[in-house]
């Protein structure tokens, strides 16, 4: 039967299901395909954390979120378009995502009384008409699953296993996306392992695309063109992963050894993962026995010469409070990747949050100023974490850098960099013992000289007590006190010289800004869009620097009238903002443990204006 | 086995290790001994003055770094274990010495402690025991006795102490061993078997705080008692002490007992016979603070070789190198999948 071919500018696609069902392998394979045909794409991993919550319930539904198109994809889309869900309680936990008059697929025959039960439902909604506004296909998965593997004899266990990946090619089928990537996946993964398991994966894949052909119920099929995204040779990345890539640049750039020190926490563990891989690089990985010996050793580790980083989330920067003073007392260089989850408190470990950031600009005993970075998008990651070990080794100061949990699994095509064109990041050791005092400064940024063990005639000692100025040496005068206080401030504060001006989208004053830092960029800028279609006037100013602020971020917010702070927390920039520049900010804060949706910004960006600016 | 054979560095004095920092301890204290007894047999190792790292955490001894003069990190309260990790890891040539307290080390530091000695990193820890907080003025530490009446505790201590040599083989420690502040000679031998060793050495020194636990180790450190309330650990040799040298210990089962050499019913060949890589007997040595008729070992009471961590590390390193080569940074970057956009 022939069928129809329609052309879509963008499609959002929820795959949800049992956190056993595979969902975040269905996505990332989906992503890893939409990706190589030249679309833009923007995912949103969303996964319970529990790592194997019983089968059935609510609570244990795992999701992949991922919006693709041939347009610019800013975020992985508030809403569906398409919801995939292998049983009843994936479909009630996510149908309030599914967009009116989108499209239902579900595996019917986990629609058993028991599932239906542990799903919280009394009635089947496959039967009850309440999802009459939406195009529902009920497939019996499990069983065309089953059917597709009956000549090879394998338990049921292990067919139900494979279920994810019918849904994955009917997918294909749908989107008329080509399997040949998928299929090198399975043959690399189980190929090697276990030929019987690859071979009925492969059977499943493609039992599910021929199931799309041949039925009658799908009539039509769509297409994405590619994206026009600018040329150059292009991987998909997460943004740990970016990270990750970013501290190996960074190592390389500088001619440094990479040092880190991490404890496990969710989100941040697959940035040691990546890291304990690239032995080839050098890299030097060292699984701490608590956050606080990961930071002291990548202190140690600063000292001694190498580049160091240290990993982890919101708890864990909690528990690095006071070697990051000791950090900023000794001078040294270390990056701080702090990937946000939802707090306080253990909180909610795998959602995404914006909640660190006073934390990271301010917490911490007495005065312990410190540089603090943002990242935008995942692929962003890189760029940030790489400008964050540059300032690093050039102020001799710790730099913070946050990202969150869902710019860490989050993914986006990532037009790849030519390592021969980073910056450069220079390093120079003091070598010379005539004259070497510990606590000199250089006199434009104020760094102190980086005199590593090991060199002739620089022997000297250092700790956390207040230092004499230039010689090091321990100090208790009040005058003294009040000059190094000022002068640690002021080495951050000329940070600001060596950044770019803050940049921003739209006019450079007038009516409205909208400002933002981090991952709330994808959301805002959809939001700007929207809201300039609808003939308002708005500027968009995302933050990465914001310990210093750019040099110019005080004499633009001035000239618009209405400034507004989106953020994933009750309002911590603003404050910065207030502080700092006495604006009249308004803040837009939801606090879900989930991106800002970009149409509830424009909501408030309306309600705000009144539509009087129209 | 040192880390690094030298092309025989100028020879050194004492006066090399001695920092233009005024010493700050109480006048008496027993932490001058141990500062005097390491910077006279620095001198005798095979490195130059810039290999050594001395990184301590907070306390009266945690001062130590400051007055040497070498390159040093005064950190934060009990985290030394941890800097010192990190400085050893990146750099396995330097000679890395950790200076501690009862506090700083077995109470906010004691999960860094026995995780960087269970590591077995190349680094030496001297754990200045005082049996008190003496830089904040005389609270009970983790080793004070019981019953012990301290700022913190007037009605006397009421939890059990540590034994930090116990503490050390419980955490896999490949050396361990204790001295004295008031035994400079013994104290200087067992700095150098430590520096000796060639992975983590966890040294227990006794020592005098005059100010707040005055005289808390005199039964072993002052001329009229010490004979008979110590015995000195040496390898190969059956255990003696005594004023002139008539005790000895043997094994009953599992149990030491003190006995007469010169009563006629035990010989030294009765007794038992020190062996530093018999890890149980280490605990059998250390347990004998448990009963107050036995003397109190000094000495090694154990050192096993086993592969550092730092070495290991290293290996991984050459070894993934060797078998894919130098990392390409470009390569690592495009990572598996790519497309071109025209
Ligand atoms: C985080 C922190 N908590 C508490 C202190 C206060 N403090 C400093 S030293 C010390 C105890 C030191 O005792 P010990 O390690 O036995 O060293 P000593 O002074 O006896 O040599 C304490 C509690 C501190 N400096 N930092
Ligand atoms: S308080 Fe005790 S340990 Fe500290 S310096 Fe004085 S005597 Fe020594
Ligand atoms: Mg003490």
């Amino acid at each position: 039967m022939a069928k129809k071919v329609e052309t879509l500018d963008e499609v959002t696609i929820r795959f949800a299901g049992d956190s056993g069902d595979g969902m975040q392998l269905t996505g990332t394979q989906f992503t890893n395909t939409v990706a190589a045909l030249g679309n833009d794409l923007s995912t949103l991993p969303d996964y319970p954390a529990e790592i194997r919550a019983p089968a059935g319930t609510t609570y244990g539904v795992s999701g992949f979120q991922i919006k693709f198109g041939s347009v610019d994809i800013l975020t992985p889309g508030d809403t569906c378009d398409v919801l995939v869900a292998m049983n009843p309680a994936a479909l009630v936990t996510n149908l309030k995502l599914l967009r009116d008059g989108g499209t239902i697929i579900v595996n019917e025959d986990a629609f058993t009384e028991k599932n239906l039960r542990m799903a919280g439902l009394t009635t089947n909604p496959l039967e009850d008409h309440s999802l009459e506004r939406f195009q529902v296909n009920a497939i019996g998965i499990t069983k065309l699953t089953t059917n597709a593997l009956a000549e090879m004899n394998l338990s049921t266990r292990f067919v139900d296993k494979t279920k994810n990946f019918f849904a994955l090619g009917l997918m294909y089928w749908m989107y008329n996306r080509p399997l040949d990537q998928s299929i090198r996946f399975i043959e690399e993964k189980f190929g090697v392992k276990d030929k019987q398991v690859a071979e009925a994966n492969l059977r499943v894949l493609r039992a599910g695309y021929n199931y799309g052909d041949t039925t009658e119920v799908f009539t039509t099929r769509f297409d994405v063109r590619p994206a026009k995204l600018p040329p150059g040779r292009y991987r998909n990345v997460m943004g740990n992963a970016a990270a990750a890539l970013g501290l190996v640049a960074a190592s390389r750039k500088s001619g440094l050894q990479l040092f880190l020190g991490s404890y496990p926490i969710t989100p941040a563990s697959d940035i040691l993962h990546e890291l304990s891989k690239l032995k080839e690089f050098g890299v030097k990985t060292f699984q701490a026995e608590d956050e606080i010996a990961a930071i002291c050793a990548s202190i140690g580790a600063s000292y001694a010469g190498a580049l160091a980083a240290t990993t982890t989330s919101g708890p864990g920067l909690a528990l690095k409070t006071e070697a990051l003073g000791l950090a900023v007392m000794l001078e040294l260089p270390l990056v701080v990747i702090d990937v946000q989850r939802g707090g306080p408190s253990t909180g909610l470990p795998t959602k995404t949050e914006q909640a660190d950031l006073l934390q990271a600009v301010q917490g911490r005993n007495g005065e312990a100023p410190l540089c603090v970075l943002a990242a935008s998008s995942p692929a962003d990651c890189f760029l940030t974490v790489y400008e964050a070990a540059r300032l690093a080794i050039k102020f001799m100061t710790p730099v913070i850098c946050l990202t969150d949990g869902y710019l860490a699994n989050g993914a986006e095509p990532w037009l790849i960099p030519d390592a021969a064109t980073l910056p450069p990041i220079p390093v120079s050791f003091a070598k010379d013992p005539a004259g070497f005092q510990p606590y000199a400064r250089d006199p434009v940024t104020l760094a102190r000289p980086w005199a590593i063990p090991g060199t002739p005639g620089l022997e000297h000692r250092i700790g956390g007590l207040e230092k004499q100025d230039i010689t090091g040496n321990i100090n208790y005068e009040p005058d003294n006190h009040d000059l190094m206080i000022r002068l640690r401030a002021e080495k951050i504060e000329r940070i600001a010289a060596d950044i770019p001006e803050q940049a921003f989208d739209g006019p450079a004053s007038g009516g409205i800004a909208l400002v933002g830092w981090g991952s709330t960029f994808g959301s805002i800028r959809s939001a700007v869009t929207g809201l300039r279609e609808s003939g308002h006037e708005v500027t968009h100013i995302q933050i990465r620097h914001i310990n210093p602020f750019p040099r110019n971020l005080g004499a633009l917010l001035a000239g618009f009238r209405t400034v507004i702070v989106p953020e994933i927390n009750s309002g911590q920039l603003i404050k910065l903002l207030r502080a700092k520049y006495l604006v009249n900010a308004v803040g837009f804060n939801v606090v879900r443990g989930l991106p800002l949706r970009s149409e509830e910004i424009e909501e408030f960006v309306e309600k705000q204006i009144g539509g009087n600016h129209a | 086995m040192p880390d690094t054979a030298q092309e025989t560095p100028a020879k050194l004095t004492i006066k090399d290790f001695q920092s233009d920092q005024d010493v700050r301890w109480c006048p008496g204290c027993g932490d001058y001994s141990i500062l005097a007894q390491v910077q006279r047999v620095f001198p005798e190792f095979p490195h130059k003055r810039e290999q050594y790292v001395a990184v301590s955490g907070i306390g009266c001894s945690s001062r130590f770094p400051y007055y040497l003069n070498l390159y040093g990190i005064h950190g934060i309260h009990g985290r030394a274990p941890a800097i010192a990790s990190g400085v050893k890891m990146v750099n396995p040539s330097l000679d890395v010495w950790v200076a501690t307290g009862d506090g700083d080390g077995l109470s906010i530091g004691g999960n860094h402690m026995i995780h960087m000695l269970r590591r077995n990193l190349n680094i030496k820890v001297l754990l200045f025991n005082n049996q008190i907080y003496g830089l904040t003025k005389g609270q009970y530490s983790p080793t004070s006795v019981l019953g012990q009446i301290t700022k913190s505790t007037p009605a006397g201590v009421i939890d059990f102490p540590f034994i930090p040599v116990s503490l050390a083989l419980g955490a896999q420690a490949t050396f361990v061993a204790r001295a004295m502040d008031r035994d400079p000679k013994h104290l200087q031998e067992v700095v150098r078997r430590a520096e000796g060793h060639h992975g983590a050495a966890f040294v227990e020194i006794y020592q005098n705080c005059n100010v707040f636990n005055d005289g808390a180790f005199f039964q072993f450190t002052e001329k009229e008692t010490k004979d008979d309330h110590v015995v000195y650990l040496e390898h190969g040799k059956p255990l003696v002490f005594g004023k002139d040298r008539t005790k000895g210990i043997r094994l009953n089962g599992f149990r030491p007992e003190a006995v007469p050499l010169d009563g006629g019913k035990f010989s030294p060949s009765d007794l038992l016979v020190h062996d530093e890589k018999d890890s149980t007997l280490a605990f059998i040595l250390a347990n004998m603070i448990h009963n107050p008729d036995l003397p109190r070992p000094m000495g090694v009471f154990l050192a096993l070789d086993h592969p550092t961590y730092e070495d290991q590390m290293g290996d991984q390193i050459a070894r993934a190198k060797s078998r894919k080569g130098d990392g390409d940074l470009q390569k690592l970057l495009n990572g598996e999948e790519t497309w071109v956009i025209k």
